[in-house]
C-alpha cells in the first residue's frame, strides 16, 4: 500500500523532522517495513553526503565492524583523492553515515568513485538535502537518527509496505535523483514499464541501487533535467512515459511537486494555506501536524502541481 | 486472544491482538453528555473503535435518536453499519470508509470525507458540507448521498441504486460499471464518464472531458427535470439551469442479454 507525505513552509523554516515524523507515524498502517525522509535544511556552502556501507538486516559475518571501518576509511580516502575537502564523517548508525564535504567538481564522478567502495550506496548528495531511511516505523527511524531536532524548509517522506522488492534500505524511499544535488522522490504505486525504462536509462549512464520500480521516477526526472527540461515539464512528460498507477512527490532545493497518473488510482489529500503546504496519502497525516478543522481536497487525474518557496 | 501494546504518536499505548487487529479489547468510553433523546460527545481523544462503540452504545442500548460527534479528526471507518433511523451530526472530517453499510440514518458531516464514504449504503440521507475523496458512494444501494463540494475519481462505481448529488466537480471514471440509480454533478466531470455502465442516469451541468465505453448522451425528459427540481429543493441547493443526461448505450454485455437461468446466477 505505502504512504507518502510532504510539507513545505512557504516562508521561513520549521521543525520539519518532527513534523514529518508525526505525519508518517499517523500512516504507519499503510506500511511499517521501512520509513524514509528527504529533509531540506538551510542551504550551506558544504555538501552533505548521506551514505551507507551495509544493509540494516544484511548478513554480518566475521569481522563485520572491521570491514565497515576499512570501507569507511576508503570512502574518506577516495573523497580526498577526487578533490573533496572532508570536514567530517559521522556514523549515525552502525552502517549509515553523514559526511560534510566541500567540493566544486562533477558530482557524478564523485558519486561513481565513492560508490565503487564495496557495499557503499550514496543515499543523498546536496547542499540542503538529507535523505534518511531505515527499517521500521517513523518513530523508530526518527529516534535512531535524531530527527526530532531537524529544522528546515520542506520535506517529503514515505512509509513502505514492500511488494515489488526486498525489505531493505536500498528498497526504501525516498530516492535521490542521482547524480543531481538536492533532488529526491517518493512514490506510492506500481510502474509496469519498469524494465523498459531501467534499460533505457542505464544505457544513458545512470545507475540503479535497488530493484524497486520507484527508483525509475527519480532517475527519469534526473535524465530530463540533464537535458535542460524544467522540473514541472519533466513531471508532465512522465504522465505519458510512465505506465502504471502512481502518485509521486519530488523535491528540489526550493520546490515541492506532486504528480498523479491518469486513473488517479492512488490517494492524495492536499492542504494549502498562505504559509504552509501539506499533502499526504491520508488526511490523518495532515491532521497530525494541523489538528484543527481544515479545508482539504484531492487533486485529480493527470494533475501536476509544483510549489516553489 | 492475547493483546500486546505499542506506543502511539500521542504518547499513549495502543493494543493489538495476535492478528494485528488494533484495540481488540477496547471498552465503550461512555463519555457522552445525554439530554433526553439527544447526546453529544467529543471524539478528539478517542480511537476509531472507541468512537464506534460509543455510537453503538448510544443508538442501540440507550436508544438515543439524535447524536452529535465533535472533532472526528479525519479518522477512518467512523459511524459504519448503523442500521436504524436516527440523526447523526459529525462536526469534523472523516477519513476513509466512513458511514459504510448504513441503513436508515440522516447524517450531516460538517467537514470533508476521504475515500469510499457511504460504501454500500442501503438507505437514509447523508449530506457532506465540503469535498469528498475518490470512490464516493461505491456500490451505493439506496438513499441520498449529497456532497456540496467536489468528489474524486470513480464516484458511484458499481452503484446499484439511490442518488449521488455533487455540488462541484467529479474526477475520472465516475459512474464506472454503474448498475442503477442517479448521479448528478453541478460542475465539470473528468474523463471516462459512465464507463461500462449497465443502467442508471447521470446528469452533468458542466463540461464532460470524455465519455467511457458504452456511455451515451440521451434526451432530458419531463420526469428528469421534475426529479432534479425535487432533489435540489429537498437539500436547499441552487440548481443549474441546464443539465445533460447520460445513460448506457447497451452495446456491451448487459444483464438483459442473459438467459433467465444465467440471470439468476448473476443476481
Amino acid at each position: 500500500m505505502c504512504g507518502i507525505a510532504g510539507i513545505l513552509h512557504r516562508d521561513g523554516a520549521g521543525a520539519v523532522g518532527a513534523e514529518m515524523t508525526k505525519m508518517l507515524q499517523a500512516m504507519k498502517h499503510r506500511g511499517a517495513d521501512s520509513t524514509g525522509y528527504a529533509l531540506y535544511g538551510q542551504p550551506s556552502d558544504s555538501i552533505v553526503m548521506r551514505f551507507k556501507l551495509a544493509e540494516a538486516n544484511g548478513p554480518r559475518g566475521f569481522e563485520f565492524s572491521e570491514r565497515l571501518e576499512r570501507h569507511r576509511n576508503e570512502v574518506d580516502s577516495r573523497l580526498q583523492k577526487i578533490g573533496a575537502s572532508v570536514q567530517r564523517i559521522e556514523g549515525e548508525t552502525e552502517y549509515a553515515y553523514r559526511a560534510e564535504i566541500r567540493y566544486d567538481g562533477d558530482l557524478k564522478a564523485l558519486a561513481d568513485y565513492v560508490e565503487d567502495v564495496p557495499g557503499c550506496e550514496i543515499l543523498s548528495l546536496g547542499k540542503s538535502l538529507e535523505i534518511i531511511k531505515d527499517l521500521g516505523d517513523a518513530e523508530t527511524v526518527a529516534h535512531q537518527y535524531g530527527l526530532g531536532q531537524f529544522s528546515g524548509t520542506h520535506a517529503i517522506g514515505h512509509v513502505r509496505m514492500a511488494t515489488e522488492s526486498d525489505v531493505d534500505i536500498s528498497g526504501a524511499h525516498p530516492y535521490w535523483a542521482y547524480p543531481f544535488a538536492d533532488v529526491a522522490v517518493v512514490h506510492n504505486g506500481q510502474l509496469t514499464n519498469y524494465h523498459h525504462w531501467s534499460r533505457r536509462l542505464e544505457r544513458g549512464g545512470h545507475r540503479f541501487q535497488s530493484e524497486c520500480d520507484s527508483e525509475i521516477i527519480a532517475v527519469y526526472l534526473a535524465q530530463k533535467m540533464a537535458e535542460g527540461i524544467p522540473l514541472e515539464t519533466a513531471m508532465k512528460m512522465s504522465l505519458d512515459d510512465l505506465d502504471g498507477v502512481f502518485t509521486y512527490m519530488v523535491v528540489t532545493s526550493d520546490s515541492l511537486g506532486v504528480a498523479k497518473d491518469e486513473m488517479a488510482a492512488k490517494p492524495l489529500v492536499l492542504f494549502e494555506s498562505d504559509d504552509l503546504v501539506a499533502l499526504a496519502s491520508e488526511e490523518t497525516a495532515i491532521r497530525a501536524v494541523l489538528p484543527q478543522e481544515i479545508d482539504t481536497y484531492d487533486p485529480y487525474e493527470r494533475e501536476v502541481l509544483v510549489w516553489t518557496r | 486472544m492475547d493483546a500486546v501494546t505499542a506506543p502511539t504518536a500521542m504518547g499513549g499505548r495502543r493494543a493489538y491482538d495476535a492478528r494485528g487487529l488494533v484495540e481488540p479489547t477496547v471498552e465503550t468510553p461512555k463519555v457522552s453528555e445525554i439530554d433526553g433523546d439527544r447526546a453529544v460527545f467529543d471524539a478528539a481523544n478517542l480511537s476509531t473503535r472507541q468512537i464506534n462503540r460509543e455510537l453503538r452504545w448510544l443508538l442501540y442500548e440507550e436508544k438515543i435518536s439524535d447524536v452529535t460527534v465533535n472533532n472526528s479528526g479525519a479518522k477512518h471507518s467512523l459511524a459504519v453499519a448503523i442500521l436504524r433511523r436516527c440523526r447523526l451530526t459529525i462536526n469534523g472530517s472523516l477519513g476513509y470508509f466512513g458511514l459504510g453499510l448504513i441503513d436508515g440514518p440522516e447524517v450531516v458531516v460538517n467537514g470533508r470525507v476521504g475515500w469510499s464514504v457511504c460504501e454500500n449504503m442501503m438507505s437514509g440521507t447523508v449530506v457532506i458540507q465540503k469535498n469528498a475523496g475518490s470512490t464516493t458512494g461505491a456500490a451505493l444501494r439506496g438513499g441520498d448521498l449529497v456532497v456540496k463540494g467536489s468528489v474524486g475519481a470513480r464516484t458511484g462505481i458499481d452503484q446499484k441504486g439511490g442518488l449521488i448529488l455533487v455540488g462541484g466537480n467529479g474526477g475520472a471514471n465516475c459512474g464506472f460499471m454503474m448498475q442503477r440509480g442517479v448521479q448528478v454533478y453541478c460542475g465539470d466531470i473528468g474523463p471516462g464518464l459512465g464507463d461500462s455502465m449497465y443502467d442508471g442516469r447521470i446528469f452533468v451541468a458542466g463540461s464532460v472531458t470524455s465519455l467511457g465505453v458504452d456511455c451515451i448522451e440521451a434526451e432530458m425528459d419531463a420526469a428528469d427535470e421534475e426529479y432534479l427540481d425535487r432533489k435540489f429543493g429537498l437539500y436547499g441547493m441552487e440548481r443549474p439551469d441546464v443539465f445533460r443526461k447520460f445513460v448506457c448505450g447497451r452495446k456491451l454485455w448487459n444483464y438483459d442479454n442473459l438467459e433467465p437461468g444465467e440471470r439468476k446466477l448473476v443476481l
